[in-house]
């Protein structure tokens, strides 16, 4: 084994030449500006300006060529070049998670365009504001499969929320300030910009503001009136209601006025996977996560309701479970500001349409009248009481691997306690991600970025790198599994000579762990594939990889030196760090609902199950026990290997083959 | 399921069409048939769409359309408060023997002979899918040799335009 040669920690950020002074500013273009004689290219640069754009992630190629010129005489918008265009598509998702600004990454034509696929169904998938601009072959070469040619607009067109071909240079301002208001109001998501070379070269006239033509788009953000004061009157009536909270919060910067409905209601909270620090973790209300890994509260406190309040949220399958099970007895409030997600799956008794924080101001004035109208608010102790004893029967929790490995989730535990609340989490996908979303508390709303929707592999590291371009001065922490890891990593060179430290903790189980874990569990312990290699020859050598490509490399085997290697990935603030963490390959992620299944299926890690009697249920009556199955925890004490047996309960109709686990 | 016409108004640009179609094979929703033309508005354009869906399939996906960014507005057409037509142009085997026959079932449905041949005439007929249905019944004994139709084109009944109240 060679080691890395030292070197030293390079100069962030590259030197701009000085612009020259003929441009007007970026402050004036924001107002009002004199037409001006330019190239496209330099019209696209002014107004990426005026839209007040930061940052781009890209790589130059043949036919975006023309537009790197002007950018690098650009003072406001600063490029960041990475190493694969997937990488820009990822760091732009998590530069606007972090900062609820629009993210921007830019690529040419072709393989450029089609390696922007995946970062763009993914910001679609989680509603993420992203615009996407790509170099497109000359307007005389379109349609003659020219070098580079991909007709990108046509194969985003089901992954973005809007596209555009510009075949005008002067449409160019008009189409930027179109795209970025469409990324960024209504639902959010990604727009892709393609423009021709030759219309880039050509010459053309800059004016800003453009006027906007979107005669079709007219996003509703104002919820209706009688919606409200029924979705009111439906809250104060309820006996056992829940809120569930999802990422459409934190995109509306509605964080405090969930806080303000919760304690009016006294009602409690579950946040999905993509609201996870929309509602505080230590909040005596919060149930935290519900779905396929959610904790047994959260996803029998939604089985168990009278009422659920959905709050842009989308009745996810990984939330549902089995959709014709789900909370078969709560009426349906359903806010979100896409009308076509109200209905989608679970039919909703009250839909309001309307942006998050105005449909929440208007249910806490409507709420607070019915509550002054019946005297008070409505007494939820029994609720609370059920809900009490199950977070005390169940709380989340993990064993330690009986080989004697650390354990992944303790060393999860360890980086969100000793980084706290103010840093900023990303992760990659599988289970490092749920571990991670269970063992961090969050506090804060945009301090948890994943790739919830689309299950992107390979997202941690350069969405680390979007966020902490966003905000230079947080701490943020990229957990990331072996797998993922190794799909993406390159963009640490990005960080290491652009100057953006991030903090990547390895998560190295030395496998796919989740299709691992799915092939322990419903594929009799045959595990096909999944084994990387990472333990068993140590290929590659994550510490000598991390130093190789400029960032510090670190190693921690064992329980004793967790917090040690923690705290000196903490102290280190001018070059990026990664630390591999070998850990146990057994450890599983649980509570489960096995997918397709019912979410009164749910099992704990501890071969306990919450036995839901469907005739009480059918009733409406409050479960107040849950029954623990005590054979099976002595099996799994005796055996210590429960998942054969969590398999076998769950029968041979699992449909695995569609699933394609992550 | 029951048939439903669409009367969708759209901005008249490159790719809208394939934006439309695209979306309705993706959400899984099958298209009886369709027409697109243009309006009295030279940048709107008008799709007439056929589905066979139900009431809350109906609705998924005329908010999945109107979600569509050069979808400008959604009319649901019903058959009794609006005028349903389609053209059909049919080639059928007509010789001497039973020319007048062929002819008498033309006149029959008021449709038109557009084109003579020795062996076989053509025939254009407009009408409510159900009128060509038979009238194509009635034509087929004698052999179809080519037949095309249009997808349904609407229009409400009544003085008021969907257009001019969506783009102003």
């Amino acid at each position: 084994m060679t080691t890395a040669t030292p070197r030293p920690a390079p100069v962030p950020g590259p030197p701009k030449p000085t612009p020259p002074p003929v441009r007007p500013t970026p402050a004036a273009l924001r107002t009002a500006t004199e037409p001006i004689s330019v190239t496209g290219a330099q019209s696209l640069v002014h107004s990426l300006e005026a839209v007040g754009c930061e940052a781009v992630f890209g790589i130059p190629g043949g036919t975006i060529l023309p537009a790197y010129d002007p950018l690098l005489d650009s003072t406001t918008v600063r490029h960041i070049l990475v190493r694969h265009e997937q990488g820009a598509g990822h760091a732009a998702t998590g530069y606007a998670q972090a900062t609820g600004k629009v993210g921007v990454c830019m690529a040419t034509s072709g393989p450029g365009a089609t390696n922007l696929v995946t970062p763009i169904a993914d910001a679609y998938m989680d509603s993420v504001p992203v615009v996407a601009i790509t170099g497109q072959q000359s307007r005389a070469l379109i349609g003659t499969d020219a070098f580079q040619e991909a007709d990108i607009t046509g194969i985003t067109l089901p992954i973005t929320k809007h596209n555009m071909l510009v075949t005008d240079p002067i449409d160019i301002p008009r189409a930027i300030a179109e795209a970025f208001h469409l990324a960024s109001t209504g639902r959010p998501g990604p727009v892709l910009v393609d423009i021709p070379k030759d219309v880039l070269q050509e010459q053309t006239t800059f004016s800003w503001p453009p006027e906007m033509k979107l005669p079709g788009y007219r996003p509703t953000t104002r919820p209706h009136g009688k919606q409200i004061r029924e979705a009111a009157r439906l809250i104060a009536a309820a006996r056992r209601p829940v809120l569930y909270v999802g990422g459409g919060v934190i995109k509306a910067g509605a964080d405090a006025e969930l806080k303000v409905l919760a304690e009016l209601t006294g009602a409690p909270v579950v946040t999905t996977l993509m609201a996870r620090g929309a509602f505080p973790d230590s909040h005596p209300q919060h149930l935290g996560m519900p779905g396929m890994h959610g904790t047994v509260t959260a996803v029998a406190a939604m089985q168990k309701a009278d009422l659920l309040v959905a709050l842009g949220a989308r009745f996810d399958d990984r939330v549902t479970g089995q959709l014709s099970s789900f909370a078969p007895d709560a009426a349906i409030v359903h806010a979100d500001i896409d009308p076509a997600e109200i209905s989608k799956n679970r039919r909703a008794d009250v839909p309001i349409v309307g942006d998050c924080k105005e449909v929440l101001v208007d249910l806490i004035d409507a709420v607070r009248g019915e509550q002054a109208e019946s005297g008070g608010r409505t007494d939820l102790a029994a609720w609370w009481k059920v809900l009490d004893e199950w977070r005390e029967t169940f709380p989340l929790g993990y064993d330690w691997p009986s080989d004697g490995m650390l354990s992944p989730e303790y060393v999860i535990e360890r980086i969100g306690a000793i980084a706290g609340p103010d840093a900023v989490y990303t992760a990659g996908v599988g289970q490092h991600q749920m571990w991670a979303a269970q063992f961090i508390r969050y506090e804060k709303p945009r301090s948890w970025i994943n790739s919830g929707g689309l299950g992107t592999m390979g997202f941690a590291v350069p969405a680390a790198m979007g966020a902490k371009l966003g905000l230079p001065d947080t701490t943020v922490w990229c957990i990331d599994g072996d797998g993922c890891f190794q799909m993406t990593n390159q963009e640490l060179a990005t960080c290491a000579i652009e100057g953006i430290p991030i903090k990547v903790a390895i998560i190295n189980n030395g496998n796919l762990g989740m299709v691992r874990q799915w092939q322990n569990l419903f594929y009799s312990q045959r595990y096909s594939n999944t084994d990387l290699g990472t333990h068993k020859h140590r290929i590659p050598d994550f510490k000598l990889l991390a130093e190789a490509m400029g960032c510090v490399g670190l190693r921690c085997e064992s329980r004793d030196k967790v917090d040690e290697v923690i705290n000196q990935a903490m102290q280190i603030n001018d070059q990026p760090v990664v630390i591999d963490f070998v850990v146990g390959a057994d450890a599983q992620v649980w509570p489960m609902v096995a997918a397709g299944k019912s979410n009164d299926e749910v099992k704990t890690a501890r071969g306990i199950r919450p036995l839901f009697d469907d005739d009480d249920a059918a009733t409406g009556k409050v479960i107040d026990h849950a029954v623990i199955d005590h054979a099976a925890v002595e099996r799994q004490e005796h055996a210590g290997d429960f998942g054969a047996e969590f398999g076998a309960e769950f029968g041979a109709d699992f449909d695995g083959g569609t699933e394609g686990e992550r | 399921m029951n048939r439903h016409t669409l009367s969708v108004l759209v901005e008249n640009k490159p790719g809208v069409l394939a934006r439309v179609a695209g979306l309705f094979s993706r959400r899984g929703f099958n298209i009886e048939s369709l027409a697109v033309g243009p309006t009295e508005v030279s940048e709107v354009s008008r799709m007439t769409i056929v589905v066979a869906v139900d009431e809350l399939p109906l609705e998924q996906v005329t908010k999945q359309l109107n979600k569509l960014i050069n979808v400008i507005k959604i009319v649901e057409l019903e058959p009794a408060i609006s005028v349903q037509r389609e053209l059909l142009l049919v080639k059928v085997r007509a010789d001497a023997t039973v020319r007048s026959q062929v002819l008498e079932t033309v006149q029959l449905f008021r449709a038109k002979v557009v084109d003579v041949a020795p062996e076989a005439l053509t025939i254009e007929a407009t009408g409510t899918t159900d009128k060509l249905t038979a009238l194509l019944r009635m034509l087929e004994p004698y052999g179809i040799r080519e037949m095309v139709k249009s997808g349904m084109v609407a229009v409400g009944r009544g003085p008021r335009s969907i257009t001019a109240a969506a783009v102003r």
